[in-house]
C-alpha cells in the first residue's frame, strides 16, 4: 500500500499527487516512470515521476484525468492509498552538457518535462523552455519552470496566455536564429506535437529527444505491448525508453497503437454507449 | 483391497482415465479441465505400480521424487506419509501434478510402459497434493525451525523462487522474496491459465510459505527499485530467479499492427489482470472471430485455448513443424483438439496484413516440409517454394518464445552472462559473484516449471551449506565453551 500524502488540483482534470514511496524516491532519476494500479481489478498504467523528495520519502506524479484509470486515481483523497506503485522503470534521461537546449512541453507533458529541465539546468545547460496548451487554465508549472529555465515561452491556442498558437512557432523562431540555435531539443507531450517538433529539427540535424507514452501492462519488458518502431528496429518503450531519438520514431504507428482500446475505454466512461457485445466484431 | 488382486490381475487393470469437463462446456469456461481422481481411482491406479527395485521413474524426474515410495504409502492408505515423501523432494506437488510433462519424464521410464501404459504418476501426485490441501487440519503443522540468524533474499516468486524460499525457510533462515509484479507466482500466475492451473493452488502454496515465516514484498524490481548491491548489504545470500522476460518477436512485417499480441501480453492481460474473464476487471483484451496463434509449445496452446474461451469461433494454432514435433504436453494438445482448436501445421507466417484502419486482417504464410534433422534432433522445417497462401485472422498472437530479462543483469556489469543473456552459474547454482545464486529461466532461457524448481532446491542447499559454516548453534556452544 502506498499512501497518498497530498492530492492537489492544478488545473481542470489535472492533479498533482504526492505519494509515499521511499525506495522509489531514493532510486528514481529524471525521465523514469512508475506502474500504478489503484486497487484490485483496476488497470496497471504507466505514469512519469515528476519529482521526488528523498527526505520525505515521496514521489510526485502529475495525472491528467482523461481515462477511466486516471479518473479513479485522482479521485482518491489524501490519506487514502494506492495498492500498487512499482518502479522506477525505464531508462533515465541521458543528461549531458550540450550548451543551449530547448525543452518543449505540451499539456500534461509539461509535468514530465519539469524534472528534465531541472536536470539539464543542473548540468550547466542554458535551457529555453517552451510550454503550450489549449488555454490559460491548462498551462501548468509556469512559475516553477520560469525559475529554473534561462527563458520561458508560453503559447496558448486561444491566446489567453502568452503567444497565440502552437509551441512549434517559437521553436521555429529559435531554430532560425543563429545566435539562439540549440544543440539539443527535448519534447514531451501529445504525439502530434512531438512529431511536429521532430520535423522542425530534422533538416537542421539537431539532436531531438522525445518521451513516448504507449500502452503498457507490466512495464518491465515482459509483455512487449509498448513496442514502438525506432528506425528499422522494434523497441520496448518500458525497458529501452521511454525516451528515444525523435528523428527515428514512427509516430504514426505509435498514434495508431494508442487507439487500440478506444472502444473498450468508451464503454467504461459511458456505459450506456457501449457497443461491445452488440453485434459481431469482424 | 488391492492385496486381493493377483499380480496378473493387477497388470490387467487399464490406466486410469481422469474425469474431464465436457469439451462443449470448456469452450466458454475457465474452470479447470481435469477434475482429479476419486479415492477409488487413485487406489486402483496406485496398485498398478509394480514397485520395481530399479525405480526407473525416479531417474526420469528432474527433482528425483521418491515415486514408488509415495505411491506405496498411498496404496497402504497412509496419505500423510505419502504427502511427506512427496514434499521431501517436491515443494510444489499440486503444481507439478498438473503441469509437468510426465510423458517425457517419469512416466516415459515406467516399466509398465513396455507392455502397455505407464502408471499415471502425475495424476497420483496431484491426488496426494490435493488431498493435502483439503486436509491440512489433519496434518501436523510443520514445525517452524529455530532461526539461524541468517537473512536470505529471493528475487522473483515463480517456481524457482518459491521452491528456494520454502527450502531455505525450513533450514531456519529468514527469507524475504521480492516480487516485481503485484501478485505472486511468476509464470504460474501470469502465464499458465486457470483452466490448467487454478490460481487458488498458487495462493495456497504462498500461504504455506508465509506460515513458515517467508516474507514477500510486491512491486519491488531488483535492478530498479533496489540494486543488487543494496541486497548484498542487507542479506547474507541472494537467489536470483527473475525469469524469462523479453518476448522474441517474429521479425515479419506487420508485427506492430493493432490486434497483434505477444503471448506474454495476451496471457498477462487475461491471467494476471483477469481481462475478459472477470466483470470486475478494467483491463481490456481484443478478441476477434478468427484468432491465429503462432508457435507449438505449451504457451502457444495456452493462448489458443484462452482465445477460444474468450469467444474466438475459429481459434488456430499455426506451427512450422508437424504435430509430432510440438513441444507442448500431449494432454494439452488433446484437450485443445477436443475444444475445436484448428491445427494449421507445417505453416510459417511471412507477414501480417491489415485493414486500412490498421487492424490485423490476415496472415500470409508459406507451407513447410520437414528436411534433415537440426541441432535439436528434430527435422528442420524447409519452405515449400510457391506455396504462399493467406489465412484470415483478426487477432494474431506470437508465442514463439522469450529471451532472458535484462532488467537486473544490465545493472550488474560484473555478473557473468552467457552469450544469450542468461546468467552463468556453476554446478551449485552460484553465479560469478560470491554469495549470489541464480536459477530458473534466467539461467535456462526458457524451460519447465519442474526444472526451475530443481534449480531452486539445488541453490537452497548450496546456500545453506555455505552459510552453515558460519552459523553458531546455541547447543553447539555448550560443547565448545
Amino acid at each position: 500500500m502506498f499512501n497518498i500524502i497530498r492530492n492537489e488540483i492544478i488545473a481542470e482534470n489535472l492533479h498533482k499527487l504526492v505519494i509515499m514511496a521511499p525506495r522509489i524516491a531514493r532510486a528514481r532519476k529524471a525521465g523514469q516512470f512508475v506502474m500504478v494500479r489503484l486497487a484490485q481489478g483496476e488497470e496497471r498504467i504507466p505514469l512519469t515521476i515528476s519529482d521526488a523528495d528523498q527526505e520525505e520519502g515521496t514521489i510526485t506524479l502529475f495525472i491528467q484525468a482523461i481515462g477511466t484509470a486516471t479518473r479513479k486515481i485522482v479521485a482518491a483523497k489524501a490519506g487514502e492509498s494506492i495498492r500498487d506503485v512499482a518502479g522506477p522503470l525505464g531508462q533515465a534521461t541521458h543528461i549531458t552538457t550540450w550548451g543551449r537546449v530547448v525543452c518543449v512541453g505540451g499539456g500534461v507533458g509539461t509535468a514530465v518535462l519539469y524534472p528534465l529541465v531541472k536536470a539539464l539546468a543542473d548540468a550547466g545547460n542554458q535551457v529555453t523552455t517552451i510550454i503550450g496548451g489549449r488555454s490559460k487554465p491548462l498551462i501548468i508549472l509556469s512559475a516553477e519552470l520560469a525559475q529554473i529555465s534561462t527563458a520561458l515561452i508560453i503559447t496558448t491556442e486561444d491566446g489567453s496566455l502568452g503567444t497565440q498558437g502552437f509551441v512549434t512557432a517559437p521553436l521555429a523562431k529559435l531554430l532560425g536564429d543563429a545566435a539562439q540555435i540549440p544543440q539539443a531539443v527535448f519534447a514531451v507531450g501529445p504525439v502530434p506535437m512531438m512529431k511536429a517538433v521532430a520535423e522542425l529539427t530534422r533538416p537542421l540535424k539537431i539532436e531531438t529527444i522525445v518521451s513516448l507514452n504507449p500502452i503498457m501492462i507490466d512495464g518491465t519488458g515482459m509483455c512487449g505491448g509498448c513496442r514502438v518502431t525506432i528506425g528499422t528496429e522494434t523497441k520496448f518503450a518500458c525497458v529501452d525508453g521511454p525516451e528515444f531519438d525523435g528523428h527515428l520514431v514512427d509516430f504514426d504507428g505509435l498514434s495508431d497503437r494508442l487507439t487500440c482500446y478506444r472502444t473498450e475505454e468508451a464503454c467504461h466512461l459511458i456505459p450506456s454507449e457501449c457497443k461491445i457485445g452488440r453485434g459481431a466484431t469482424p | 483391497m488391492n492385496d486381493s488382486l493377483s499380480l496378473k490381475e493387477q497388470r490387467a487393470v487399464p490406466r486410469v482415465l481422469m474425469h474431464e469437463l465436457a469439451a462443449e462446456e470448456r469452450q466458454h469456461s475457465f474452470a479447470e479441465v481435469n477434475s482429479g481422481l476419486t479415492a477409488e481411482q487413485a487406489l486402483s491406479e496406485a496398485a498398478r505400480c509394480l514397485q520395481c527395485k530399479t525405480r526407473p521413474c525416479v531417474s526420469g524426474c528432474p527433482v528425483g521424487v521418491s515415486i514408488p515410495e509415495f505411491i506405496a504409502a498411498l496404496s497402504s492408505g497412509d496419505l500423510p506419509r505419502s504427502v511427506q515423501i512427496l514434499r521431501r523432494d517436491n515443494a510444489l506437488p499440486a503444481v507439478c501434478g498438473r503441469v509437468c510433462p510426465q510423458e517425457i519424464q517419469c512416466e516415459a521410464h515406467c516399466v509398465r510402459k513396455k507392455n502397455g501404459e505407464a502408471v499415471a504418476i502425475g495424476y497420483l501426485e496431484r491426488y496426494v497434493a490435493d488431498w493435502e490441501m483439503n486436509n491440512r487440519k489433519l496434518l501436523l503443522t510443520e514445525p517452524v525451525p529455530s532461526p539461524t540468524g541468517k537473512k536470505i533474499v529471493v528475487v522473483g516468486s515463480g517456481p524457482a523462487g518459491l521452491t528456494a524460499a520454502g527450502e531455505l525457510a525450513r533450514y531456519g533462515h529468514a527469507v524475504t522474496i521480492f516480487e516485481a509484479l503485484h501478485d505472486c507466482g511468476g509464470v504460474l500466475r501470469y502465464g499458465i491459465p486457470e483452466f490448467r492451473l487454478p490460481k487458488m493452488i498458487v495462493d495456497e502454496e504462498m500461504a504455506h510459505l508465509s506460515a513458515l515465516g517467508v516474507v514477500i514484498e510486491y512491486n519491488v524490481i531488483i535492478g530498479k527499485t533496489l540494486s543488487l548491491s543494496d541486497l548484498q548489504e542487507q542479506f547474507d545470500a541472494i537467489f536470483i530467479a527473475n525469469g524469462a522476460g523479453l518476448p522474441r518477436m517474429l521479425q515479419i512485417p506487420g508485427e506492430n499492427l493493432k490486434g497483434v499480441y505477444t503471448a506474454n501480453e495476451f496471457l498477462t492481460r487475461v491471467n494476471l489482470m483477469e481481462a475478459g474473464r472477470s466483470n470486475n476487471s478494467m483491463t481490456p483484451v481484443i478478441i476477434r472471430r478468427e484468432v491465429a496463434v503462432i508457435g507449438g509449445g505449451n504457451t502457444a496452446i495456452d493462448c489458443v485455448r484462452t482465445a477460444r474461451r474468450l469467444g474466438a469461433e475459429r481459434a488456430m494454432l499455426v506451427y512450422r513443424r508437424s504435430e509430432a514435433e510440438m513441444p507442448a504436453r500431449t494432454e494439452e494438445v488433446r484437450h485443445a483438439r477436443e475444444e475445436g482448436i484448428e491445427f494449421v501445421m507445417l505453416t510459417a507466417p511471412t507477414a501480417i496484413l491489415s485493414t486500412k484502419e490498421g487492424w490485423v486482417s490476415a496472415l500470409t504464410c508459406v507451407k513447410m516440409k520437414l528436411g534433415e534433422p537440426d541441432a535439436s534432433g528434430r527435422q528442420r522445417p524447409e519452405v515449400v517454394e510457391g506455396s504462399d497462401f493467406q489465412l484470415s485472422a483478426g487477432v494474431v498472437i506470437n508465442a514463439v518464445g522469450a529471451a532472458p530479462n535484462p532488467l537486473l543483469s544490465a545493472t550488474v556489469p560484473d555478473l557473468p552472462l552467457n552469450k544469450s543473456g542468461t546468467i552463468m552459474i556453476d554446478s551449485s547454482g552460484e553465479t560469478g559473484i560470491h554469495g549470489v545464486f541464480a536459477g530458473g529461466d534466467i539461467v535456462r532461457g526458457g524451460a519447465t516449471v519442474i526444472l526451475a524448481m530443481g534449480d531452486g532446491k539445488r541453490a537452497a542447499a548450496a546456500i545453506h551449506s555455505s552459510l552453515s559454516a558460519h552459523i553458531s548453534h546455541p547447543d553447539k556452544h555448550c560443547f565448545h565453551a
